[in-house]
């Protein structure tokens, strides 16, 4: 009836889970309880849980990554501080659930926090950069979001019921086979990766679409802001690599579920093909995070400079350089594969070509804060510590590229700090940039910039304190994931590292305390201009926060950065431009399909792992009626009426208005 | 452009004056592209258009997927494990039937989507039941190879090489069934609701679909079976 579900699934010999899971099932039955106590409710139901609106659904996205960081920050603390304990002898972390850890870790910052991150701000960005009032297909978007909350959601469920897999964050085989991994760990990682896939893959689609089909008018290639050349370039590796994750996996599921041989070691499978697959999967999956992270960069870099993006094209062109060439570098995380000197040599080159893309964007983000009237505010602060840092990952990255020295630090700690120092450098911190620029647009007030400068300095040092190390540990002979140390001469790195861990929770803690304390002072932090920055692209033309519709009338592009230019025209003329004719508008209808088919793809993704065949036979004939029901209703757009349109769009003029006064009277000031 | 109606020095000047270089100001090959399909400045493409394309980035990526059963097929082809090989399993006269079945379904689709431009109800439901139908006898018939061949001893279990066979074509075969259930319910819905402009994009959709699936069927045929048959 219950498949392998028992009672013994719940780790009740283990303390640190057990209390953990409690604690946390505590603080989400209190949530629950207040949302309910409070009536809150029929108002997240109807204006987020049904929400079609992009912004909603990336303020979601965002919200979801951002809890992640938090749960794999956790896991981070436990292995740097068990490695610290554990040096000749056993720590306080046994085997079995240190190996969880470190799996859990790199899974959940990956695919459930770093991803539903970038996705979010792609969500949330896009349409209003390109000047349109939704993505390509509303539904579906929210169908993504859901669908990546629910899989998020079935890997945590495995720290109270059951286990996480014990394999690393990519289950190679033979160890992630039936025979060495007989337990559900790698099942949750599984259901829950595949899952959230299928929601990356629906977001993928739907801003390729985006994009390439709905610019508004006047909005050319070449006249789209960065962001969102990066966004199409990361959403078309997600469409064109994220099918093989999900083959890939569907393959080693079907090697534990049934018993097939496409990677084991015996009978003709081929565990090699699991690790050549699943990289040419990972290795672009690097370029869809870090894409996205550039392109917030560029624009921040030009923002706070008061200039243009330097090299415009040379961005756009680099980018796409790197989008291409990442699907042909998979094979340098195993040189040690034994592929050959031919192979091996190809896959270095290309590795190192990359670095070509990426210092021609260094060089224009050097260049566009030359000359310029750089203002240190905390997204730039971000920003500048990116490029220090980025630039020693991107170093140390060469250095793995070359086949030779790659056979030395193959998997060793010196690798470990290299791709932290990379990710966090790159996409980690652009996340935090990009959270405290946009984050005006979306909720109406500002973010207090001295806790976010705490909190920028805090992760900067704790960083390097943390990761310089284990560059030196990793020359050093120790390699990854070791539970205990047997190297007495290893501790000082280690604690130093240790150290490191402390200070970022110190920037975590600033991090928090910074949107607590904003949240108490919004009324002080209101931005009403819809422009605190002065910015450069369309989403700064339309009210904090937008309306739903985002702009009332369609903008009409007539050059490269946008608003700048319609910006400048106003300041010259000493007014807008000349009221609309209104016109009603047709916005989707919202929708609880996305809602309904996460939940009943996490009880499917549930009953697979656990062997409840019935209830997952029921769950997928449910997801499949929800479609048709869905598919059946005849009103699928409602229409904003001329008044409203009207309303909103004329606040938002009196308030540019309102700019555009302060801004003459500080010119005829002295 | 914003140019047209004034004179030609004037708006060069002005062209001039907002890019000096002109950057990002080149139209497209000189002509200014057709409007609602969302190239170049001519602003959001058609609903239509819309739709169409985005599923079109889906059938890339569907591909993409079965690209990697291709791959893992072209891996273990000869890792029989002392198990049959290709050649003792291809049996090249039910493939061939199936292969007609298929190929017809995908004409008769497309006689259906004609049927659809004309809004002619009949002629539309008579040319999806068939598509139907075909799609049924090519399901069938691989059901009873499979199961023929799982008679035989014959199973994924065996070997490396049939893992991935049965996978690779078993992916198809799951993709069809799909593609059924997704025809039987627009049958459903073009019945009860006509052709509204949602039906119709959904119909755009299947054809792509379905024919997607040909293609897909032609790369098997090729590769697992005709060349199978000749190891």
């Amino acid at each position: 009836m219950l498949g392998k579900l028992g009672l013994s699934a719940i780790p009740w010999s283990q303390p640190i889970p057990l209390i953990t899971s409690l604690a946390v099932m505590l603080i989400l039955l209190g949530v629950l309880v207040l949302i309910t106590v409070k009536g809150w409710w029929p108002y997240l139901w109807r204006e987020w849980i049904t929400s079609v609106d992009h912004k909603r659904i990336g303020v979601m996205y965002c919200l979801l990554g951002v809890v992640m960081l938090i749960r794999g920050f956790a896991d981070a603390i436990m292995m740097r501080s068990q490695q610290a304990l554990a040096i000749g002898g056993p720590g306080y972390l046994p085997p079995e659930h240190y190996d969880q850890v470190f799996s859990a870790h790199g899974t959940i910052m990956i695919l459930f926090g770093a991803m539903p991150l970038v996705l979010g701000l792609m969500n949330f960005v896009v349409p209003l950069q390109l000047g349109v009032r939704d993505v390509a297909f509303p539904t579906f978007n929210s169908v993504g979001f859901w669908l990546t909350a629910s899989a998020a959601l079935l890997v945590n469920v495995s720290l109270f019921v059951g286990e996480f897999a014990r394999t690393g964050w990519l289950p190679y085989p033979p160890l992630s086979e039936t025979a060495y991994s007989p337990g559900v760990g790698v099942d949750y990682y599984l259901w829950a990766v595949q899952i959230s896939g299928i929601g990356t893959l629906i977001t993928g689609i739907n801003i390729v679409t985006t994009v390439l089909k709905m610019r508004c008018h006047g909005m050319s290639y070449l006249r789209m802001p960065v962001f969102c050349w990066t966004a199409l370039a990361s959403c078309l590796l997600i469409v064109a690599t994220f099918p093989i994750l999900t083959a890939t996996l569907a393959m080693l599921t079907l090697d534990r579920y049934v018993g097939w041989h496409y990677f084991t070691n015996t009978a003709g499978g081929n565990p090699m093909m699991f690790v050549n697959l699943v990289w040419a999967w990972g290795h672009p999956e690097v370029y869809i995070l870090v894409l996205p992270a550039f392109g917030v960069f560029s624009e921040i870099f030009p923002t706070f400079s008061g200039k243009p993006l330097f090299g415009y094209r040379s961005m756009v062109v680099a980018t796409l350089f790197i989008c291409i060439v990442s699907m042909t570098v998979w094979l340098h995380h195993f040189f040690t594969m034994g592929a050959g000197a031919a192979v091996n040599t190809f896959f270095g080159i290309s590795s190192s070509i990359i670095a070509v893309g990426t210092g021609v964007k260094i060089y224009n983000w050097i260049f566009t804060m030359y000359g310029g009237r750089v203002r240190f505010e905390v997204p730039m602060l971000w920003s500048m510590g990116f490029i220090f840092t980025f630039i020693i990952g991107g170093l140390t990255g060469v250095l793995l590229a070359v086949p030779p020295a790659d056979f030395l630090t193959h998997n060793s700690m010196f690798l470990v700090a290299h791709f932290h120092n990379v990710i966090i450098g790159a996409v980690v911190f652009a996340i935090f940039a990009a959270l405290e620029y946009w984050f005006p647009k979306a909720f109406g007030f500002r973010l207090d910039g001295r806790w976010g400068t705490a909190a920028f300095w805090f992760a900067f040092v704790g960083f390097w304190v943390t990761f310089a190390p284990l560059y030196i540990l990793g020359l050093a002979g120790m390699t990854r994931r070791l539970q205990h140390i047997n190297f007495p001469e290893w501790a000082p790195w280690l604690y130093v590292s240790a150290a490191g861990v402390v200070i970022l929770i110190l920037g975590v803690i600033s991090q928090v305390l910074e949107l607590v304390l904003s949240i108490r002072r919004r009324d002080q932090l209101r931005d009403t201009t819809g422009d605190p920055w002065d910015g450069r692209s369309l989403e700064w033309s339309t009210p904090s926060p937008p309306p739903f519709f985002n702009f009332a009338v369609m903008p009409n592009v007539e050059g490269e950065e946008a608003y700048w230019g319609i910006k400048l025209r106003a300041i010259e003329t000493q007014q807008l431009s000349p009221e609309p004719n209104y016109q009603p508008i047709e916005m989707p209808l919202d929708s609880p399909v996305g809602f309904y088919t996460a939940f009943f793809s996490f009880v499917f993704g549930f009953a697979m792992i656990w062997y409840i065949w019935w209830l997952a036979i029921v769950a997928l004939v449910a997801a499949f009626a929800g479609f048709v029901v869905f598919a059946w209703r005849d009103e699928h757009e409602f229409e904003v009426s001329v008044d409203e349109v009207a309303r909103a769009d004329r606040a938002r003029r009196e308030a540019r208005e309102a700019i555009l006064a302060r801004l003459a009277r500080q010119e005829a000031a002295p | 452009m914003t140019d047209t109606g004034l004179p030609a020095s004037v708006a060069a000047l002005r062209r001039v004056r907002e890019d000096p270089h002109r950057l990002g100001h080149r139209p497209h090959d000189g002509r200014e592209p057709v409007r609602g399909i969302g190239m170049g400045t001519t602003g959001p493409a058609h609903k239509r258009i819309i739709v169409g394309y985005g599923f079109w980035i889906f059938l890339l990526s569907d591909i993409v997927m079965f690209s990697c059963f291709f791959a893992a097929f072209a891996v273990q082809r000869d890792a029989t494990a002392g198990g049959p090989k290709m050649a003792d399993i291809v049996d090249l006269q039910r493939v061939a039937i199936e292969t007609a079945a298929l190929l017809l379904s995908s004409y008769t689709c497309m006689l259906s989507f004609a049927a659809t431009n004309v809004r002619n109800l009949l002629l539309t439901q008579v040319f999806l039941f068939l598509t139907g139908l075909l799609g049924l006898v090519f399901v069938l018939l691989e059901a009873w190879e499979f199961i023929d061949l799982a008679n035989r001893g014959i199973t994924p279990q065996r070997s490396g090489m049939l893992t991935a066979f049965f996978g690779l074509v078993g992916l198809h075969g799951v993709h069809v069934t799909a593609g059924g259930l997704w025809l039987a319910t627009m049958m459903a819905q073009v019945q009860v609701k006509g052709f509204r402009r949602h039906i119709v994009h959904r119909l755009i959709c299947f054809n792509l679909f379905w024919h997607a699936l040909d293609i897909v069927w032609i790369g098997i045929f090729t590769v697992v079976y005709l060349i199978g048959s000749l190891s």
